[in-house]
């Protein structure tokens, strides 16, 4: 069986948690005896080799097709690059602003955008929808090219690509739901996003979402019938490099951290109050905000005013090793997010042996049960939980000792067995 | 014949309210009065009170032949007394027709037994006191909180003048033996030990009203032909269970109180079949051999240990900072501490901590007031550290100050004396 994905990059040029997704899905599928994947990945060019690229469609778009040979990967994979400036995690309001910076500072907007140092300018630009839909052409065309079973899109840029797909060869549809708008935009939804995303999903044959709150989300607010979205969870690349932690920190103080991007999504509000309440009571403990978003000098603000910034520290945007120190410097992870579809980044706390806490509004809340759990607005419930690991050693001990065990148990595998089901359900 | 020993466990927690660390040093009430009245409330209506009319009906139509034994824990008398007087008055009811024998046990249905000697005969001894009080009876035979026994809690029990003691009859511990006669303690023989049948125990206690069982419905002739079937030399058959058995984990729906109803009557009807509480069956029966167990048993679960309690980091934890207070205890004799030492130790604050539920769920999360074991021991941690901070403040820490406060407590004990004698002088020299 072979597959037509429409997917998103592979490190090391990985743009958040959906790319880490989607790599991990295809490692998965590699593992899967008669599924073959071929890889669809927008990317804008810059100052890469082109000369393996070739030129398609109308608009002369620029494709290159190569043999990929990913390590620990059991074959080879069909993987395409299209010339396109398509980013997950942005809105089209988002996407000019990106648009116009990009035309400073040449070809670095992937990791602008993942800085997120984006400001919401208001102006409403068409660019983004033109992306998509240039896109969407060129995937109908790489569909003619190929032979191939079935169609899988991944989150709502790439829906229009799959149907396209679809109009050209007939071959069933599945997308993927790694997120809604309604995750990302705390409730006030994008009309034109809504309306691509609702599109997708009543195409598709399948819906596969990343947990059972996103299936809710897919069912009630997209109207698509329960029979046909099936919860698929996310799992964890093995972390096999042992990073030592790089500087001793104070003996007896405790490091409480958030990790992500500053945005309304992640609930880094509820973070504050929370370190707040603790600080007022506990003395031996430090809060670390790291990361960065819209929300940032928000939060800066916030934490300046309650006064509790000589405990209360702000990283900025961590990158590389960085994001693994800082995380095996810390006592306790903490996610608190507003609208988590799923939540990987609790999954790696956990292999860096960081005991979580997690808010119920995510989708890995469904999966694990060596994490502390509370509703993300309850902040007495929240700071209770940290002055427990804080305070009472056996909590922490005992997280530590089972939580690696079990994040260790999520494979990618099984995940994409579960997919490789639903592509049978679809199948003729 | 063959002798059948029911006895009933009565027990009931004072659970804990949502006792955040804020509330540490500020706030010193433990109690969700809510959830413990309402909790007490449905449990007397659907089982206490039916239950104990139908046996109390059925003991004076089976005068001396239908017997029983119970073991009410101190904690659950406690919370008779508070919210339900009328259900310690049934018991006495029933305790009155002197076919019940009461059980002695600790007082706060605690775990102490594994832990502090001195500790332990104290809460049984207040417990017996407290029996003596409510009942006017004197518990010969003792049960240790969750059936948990091992050679040498058997032996310090036996020191506490018990002649018998109740306890599981674990497979890993019997091997080919059967539950079905008198044992005897492997280190104090003295001491007789009665075997759980855990079989025909749980066709009552789990199984009775579970429709996907081969034998469902259990009627009472299949039950009594099975009790009678056993081998011949088959001495007794213990049927030991929770009271809430009846109303409560099984509800009335399911046809158990019809079935308790019946049962009596079936047994004693049959030529082979004969009721003893346990006090009577130590005296009748002949033990046929030691049973060893070097360690602890108890009746939960599969593996029958004390997994369900002290199983992981935070149990023993919660456990091993909990009687670390013990010596600061010992010298406390402020009563509203002492109470609370005593809802501290409830065994079931434990139990909501167990992460076992992770695979076998159901009898564990039974009126279980948390959401998580993380949540369970967060809160009684919390709960702990306030009482530790009391503790200390009551019992100072410095030497001075120490003995201080025990000089003080002497010059009163010596007070209360010279007051005694004076007044003995006075008496007696009115008299002269």
């Amino acid at each position: 069986m072979r597959v037509l994905m429409f997917g998103w990059e592979f490190p090391p040029h990985i743009s958040g948690g959906l790319g880490t997704a989607c790599y991990g899905l295809t490692k998965g599928i590699a593992h899967i005896p008669d599924l073959d994947v071929i890889f669809v990945v927008p990317k804008a060019f810059g100052d890469e080799d082109q000369s393996t690229m070739q030129l398609v469609g109308a608009n002369k778009v620029p494709i290159k097709h190569r043999k990929l040979n990913v390590s620990q990967f059991s074959k080879t994979l069909d993987y395409i690059e299209v010339s396109s400036k398509l980013v997950p995690y942005v809105d089209p309001d988002e996407f000019w602003k990106l648009q116009s910076y990009e035309v400073s500072t040449m070809h670095k907007f992937v990791q602008t955008d993942e800085s997120g140092l984006v400001q919401f300018t208001g102006t409403y630009g068409p660019n983004l929808l033109k992306e998509i839909a240039d896109y969407a052409i060129i995937a109908n065309l790489i569909a003619q090219d190929h032979e191939f079973d079935i169609i899988h899109a991944h989150d709502w840029l790439t829906y229009p690509a799959g149907i396209a797909a679809k109009e050209a060869t007939g071959k069933p549809l599945v997308v993927h739901v790694h997120a809604t708008d309604f995750d990302r935009s705390g409730g006030s939804v994008n009309p034109t996003v809504y309306e691509i995303e609702k599109r997708g999903m009543e195409a598709a044959d399948k819906v596969i979402t990343v947990s059972n709150l996103t299936r809710n989300i897919v069912i009630e607010k997209y109207g698509i019938p329960e029979d046909k979205v099936v919860t698929v969870y996310n799992a964890v690349e093995p972390n096999h490099n042992e990073i030592p932690v790089p500087f001793q920190k104070k003996v007896g103080e405790k490091i409480v951290t958030f990790l992500g991007r500053i945005t309304m999504q992640k609930g880094p509000e509820y973070f504050i109050e929370v370190a707040n309440a603790v600080l007022k009571r506990v003395d031996n403990v430090r809060f670390v905000m790291a990361g960065s978003g819209d929300m940032m000098e928000k939060m800066i603000r916030r934490a300046a005013s309650l006064n509790i910034t000589d405990k209360f520290h702000f990283t900025g945007f961590l990158k590389g090793d960085d994001v693994f120190h800082m995380l095996r410097m810390s006592d306790l992870y903490v996610m608190p997010s507003v609208s988590e579809p799923f939540g990987i980044s609790p999954l790696e706390a956990m292999q860096s042996s960081v005991p979580v806490l997690i808010s119920n509004q995510s989708g890995v809340a469904e999966i694990l049960t060596y994490a502390i759990k509370t509703n993300f607005w309850d902040i007495e419930a929240m700071a209770d939980a940290i002055h427990g690991i804080v305070s009472y050693p056996a909590l922490s001990k005992m997280f530590i000792k089972h939580g690696k065990e079990e994040v260790d148990s999520l494979k990618w595998e099984n995940s994409a067995r579960k997919v490789k089901l639903v592509y049978d359900s679809v199948l003729p | 014949m063959r002798n059948i020993c029911f006895y009933f466990q009565v027990h009931q927690p004072f659970r804990f309210r949502r006792y955040r660390f804020f509330d540490i040093g500020q706030d010193h009430y433990y109690y969700d009065d809510y959830t413990n009245e309402s909790v007490l409330d449905k449990v007397k209506t659907k089982c206490y009170l039916p239950t104990n009319e139908l046996l109390l009906k059925l003991l004076k139509k089976y005068k001396g032949k239908f017997k029983i034994a119970f073991s009410i824990s101190g904690v659950a008398l406690d919370q008779f007394r508070l919210y339900a007087p009328e259900v310690i008055e049934s018991f006495k009811e029933l305790v009155d027709t002197g076919d019940v024998e009461l059980l002695a046990e600790t007082y706060s249905h605690s775990l102490v037994a594994l832990k502090d000697e001195k500790e332990f005969k104290r809460q049984v001894k207040q417990h017996a006191q407290t029996v003596k009080e409510l009942f006017g009876y004197k518990p010969k035979v003792f049960r240790n909180t969750e059936l948990i026994y091992s050679d040498e809690i058997g032996q310090m029990v036996k020191t506490l003048g018990y002649e018998g003691m109740l306890t599981e009859g674990a497979k890993h511990i019997l091997g080919w033996k059967s539950p079905n006669f008198l044992y005897c303690n492997a280190i104090d023989p003295k001491l007789k030990v009665l075997l759980k049948n855990f079989v025909l125990s749980d066709d009552i206690a789990f199984r009775f009203g579970n429709k996907g069982w081969c034998e469902w419905p259990l009627t009472t002739q299949k039950y009594v032909d099975w009790l009678a079937q056993l081998d011949k030399k088959e001495e007794i058959i213990n049927l030991f269970m929770d009271y809430e058995t009846f109303g409560e984990h099984q509800w009335k729906e399911t046809g158990i109180f019809e079935f308790l109803e019946d049962l009596p009557e079936k047994v004693i009807k049959h030529k082979k079949l004969q009721f003893v509480t346990p006090s009577e069956a130590i005296e009748k029966l002949q033990p046929v051999s030691s049973v060893h167990v070097p360690h602890p048993i108890s009746w939960a679960d599969e593996e029958r240990d004390l997994t369900a309690w002290l199983g992981n980091e935070m149990q023993k934890e919660a456990f091993d900072k909990l009687y670390s207070l013990l010596p600061k205890i010992n010298q406390c004799e402020d009563e509203k501490l002492l109470k609370d030492w005593q809802y501290l130790q409830v065994s079931d604050h434990f139990y909501y901590m167990s992460t076992k539920f992770f695979s076998d769920g159901e009898v564990h999360a039974y009126f279980n007031p948390y959401e998580t074991p993380y949540e369970a021991f967060i809160n009684y941690m919390n709960v702990l550290s306030d009482f530790t901070l009391r503790l200390n403040a009551a019992i100072p820490e410095s030497n001075i100050e120490q003995e201080l406060a025990n000089l003080s407590r002497i010059i009163e004990k010596k007070d209360k004396k010279i007051k005694q004698l004076e007044k003995q002088l006075k008496s007696t020299t009115n008299k002269i």
